[in-house]
């Protein structure tokens, strides 16, 4: 059983009008991290959308966790599939950052005691347990986000989604967040899906889908996607720092055994063939 | 057009329980035709800064002196709308601002506003649609069938339209993607030659402050932390972690190198190639 599974999903808003999406099959398991990247307009927010029960296919079936979405279960989806959106200050409700993360569990009427253990511990999960009484509007936006995290965790799904969700954050935030996300996720074993423009978060994910025009365009490990460095940039992606790097040292006629995906790996590999010399 | 602030202190709330600094002695010069990027953590005043440059507040007590134009505590600015005619702000987010039923409509409510003749306001709309990369063609459309690209470039179209000197811009490429983002950023460095432009870029992105700016200003808690060009202020990553930021990726890379190989590495440049040259010698240095 997969924690989500799309088979065949297409989508479009209105007949006539032309598809969004086109026969999309992925699946994700529990403790994986899958991120998926494309150009604006791309498809990668309708999948998102689709995800939870915003948007239903046209076309195909999505299944999280064996129960096929549909409209009837769709409460019982969204209490397993916990989304997190790009701007912090469009999802608060609460005064304080504990009602805040208690509302979703209000919704679905889950006992006051057991509410005040879920918040607790939530908002430890995401270190946020000294604001409790604080106001979310004058938080940062890192912190804003995690405490947006802490509010999905609190529901206890099983597949989280981040969809752009450190987009508008300063690097700090941003690594705030995927330091977070990362932890909670490998602790619980959830399923995670982070919709990103940004290449270093790319490659820290396990697998990675990437999207043009609606389409599937490859599903792979961020290692081998950034051997492609052309065709990313033909589809309007990029690559990381290290990958543009490592390709220019080629040039140079310096041939690094393994694709490097982050400094280390690239020092690594420059280390070596300083010592072997 | 030359930017001097004095001394600039600004009090939110002041002498009740809420007052609030949010600049304090701010003291900094730009010069005419400059291009330069602040950056600095949330609550470091970026953001009131930024509403001084075309007079939406008043300092509370120093001044800020732009172009022939002072603005001074307690001191209604006179023209104040010749002012903001110079001084474009594209916000963040700017396409959330469209509402005008056709694009060329919405690019002209500027000039109109500022009462530019018709038949100048037509010339000007065509002439900001271009700037920004629009096809003619879609100055008849509704911007809101656009996709979110096209309507950024139709809000900042609307800014230029108004011809101003000094162009300001908050976060711009924020929600874009990396080729949208690049896009729009070497569009606005084009714009800053052709026009002989002031520019501020507030950013969170330090690897553009290095592409674009030839100037740089790090506020913190309302105060100047340090100014220079990109590449002297990079030079110090401590005191930028100090404040929560951090220095380009290529500079933190630099460092690595350096502390791996023990042999110091200078930036020169943002080239790949030259950079690979520099750790190929590295490598291939003898024990």
């Amino acid at each position: 059983m997969h924690a989500i599974e799309f088979k065949n999903v297409s989508f479009r808003y209105e007949e006539e009008q032309p598809y969004v999406l086109r026969n999309v099959s992925f699946q994700v398991e529990a403790g994986e991290w899958l991120a998926i990247i494309g150009h604006n307009g791309s498809g990668k927010s309708t999948i998102a959308k689709l995800m939870n029960g915003l948007l239903f296919p046209t076309e195909g079936e999505i299944i999280i966790n064996g129960i096929p979405l549909n409209e009837e279960n769709i409460w019982e989806i969204r209490r397993q599939v916990g989304m997190v959106f790009q701007n912090p200050d469009n999802q608060f409700v609460g005064t304080t950052v504990r009602d805040d993360v208690a509302f979703g569990l209000e919704n679905r009427g889950v006992p006051r005691a057991e509410m005040m253990d879920r918040i607790t511990s939530s908002l430890e999960q995401v270190r946020m347990q000294d604001y409790l009484l604080h106001e979310p509007y004058r938080l940062s936006g890192g912190q804003k986000q995690r405490v947006a995290i802490a509010g999905v965790l609190a529901i206890s799904p099983s597949v989280i989604i981040l969809d752009e969700a450190t987009a508008m954050l300063d690097p700090l935030g941003r690594k705030e967040i995927l330091d977070t996300v990362h932890r909670v996720q490998a602790a619980q074993q959830l399923g995670l899906i982070t919709i990103t423009h940004d290449l270093n978060e790319v490659m820290q994910a396990h697998r990675v889908l990437v999207m043009n025009d609606g389409e599937i365009w490859t599903t792979t490990v961020p290692r081998e996607l950034v051997k492609r460095q052309t065709e990313l940039q033909q589809i309007g992606l990029d690559v990381p720092f290290v990958t543009q790097l490592a390709h220019a040292l080629v040039r140079q006629g310096i041939n690094l055994a393994e694709q490097p995906i982050d400094h280390e790996e690239l020092l690594d590999a420059l280390w070596t063939l300083h010592s072997n010399k | 057009m030359d930017i001097t602030f004095k001394q600039v202190d600004y009090t939110y709330q002041a002498n009740s329980p809420f007052e609030h600094k949010a600049l304090k002695d701010l003291t900094f010069h730009l010069p005419g035709g400059s291009f330069t990027a602040i950056v600095g953590h949330t609550g470091s005043g970026k953001s009131t800064l930024l509403q001084h440059l075309n007079g939406l507040v008043r300092p509370t007590s120093g001044s800020v002196q732009i172009g022939e134009h002072t603005l001074e505590p307690k001191k209604k600015p006179k023209q104040a709308k010749e002012l903001r005619k110079q001084v474009g702000i594209v916000f963040q987010y700017p396409e959330h601002q469209l509402f005008e039923e056709t694009v060329e409509k919405d690019i002209a409510f500027g000039p109109r506003n500022f009462g530019v003749a018709e038949n100048e306001i037509s010339r000007r709309v065509k002439e900001s649609a271009e700037a920004v990369g629009l096809d003619l063609s879609l100055l008849s459309r509704s911007p809101f069938e656009l996709s979110g690209g096209q309507m950024r470039r139709v809000a900042i179209a609307g800014v230029l339209a108004v011809r101003p000197r000094v162009l300001v811009l908050d976060e711009p490429t924020a929600g874009l993607d990396p080729r949208g983002q690049r896009e729009i950023m070497d569009m606005f460095y084009r714009l800053h030659k052709e026009q002989q432009l002031t520019t501020i870029l507030v950013t969170h992105s330090m690897e553009d402050a290095l592409t674009y700016a030839d100037h740089m200003l790090v506020l913190d808690k309302g105060e100047k932390y340090m100014e220079g060009t990109p590449v002297d202020v990079f030079q110090d990553r401590q005191a930028l972690q100090q404040v929560q930021l951090d220095v380009p990726e290529i500079f933190q890379f630099l460092q690595k190198t350096s502390e791996r190989f023990g042999k110091q590495l200078a930036y020169e440049g943002e080239n790949f190639d030259r950079l690979a040259e520099q750790l190929a010698d590295l490598a291939g240095d003898k024990k």
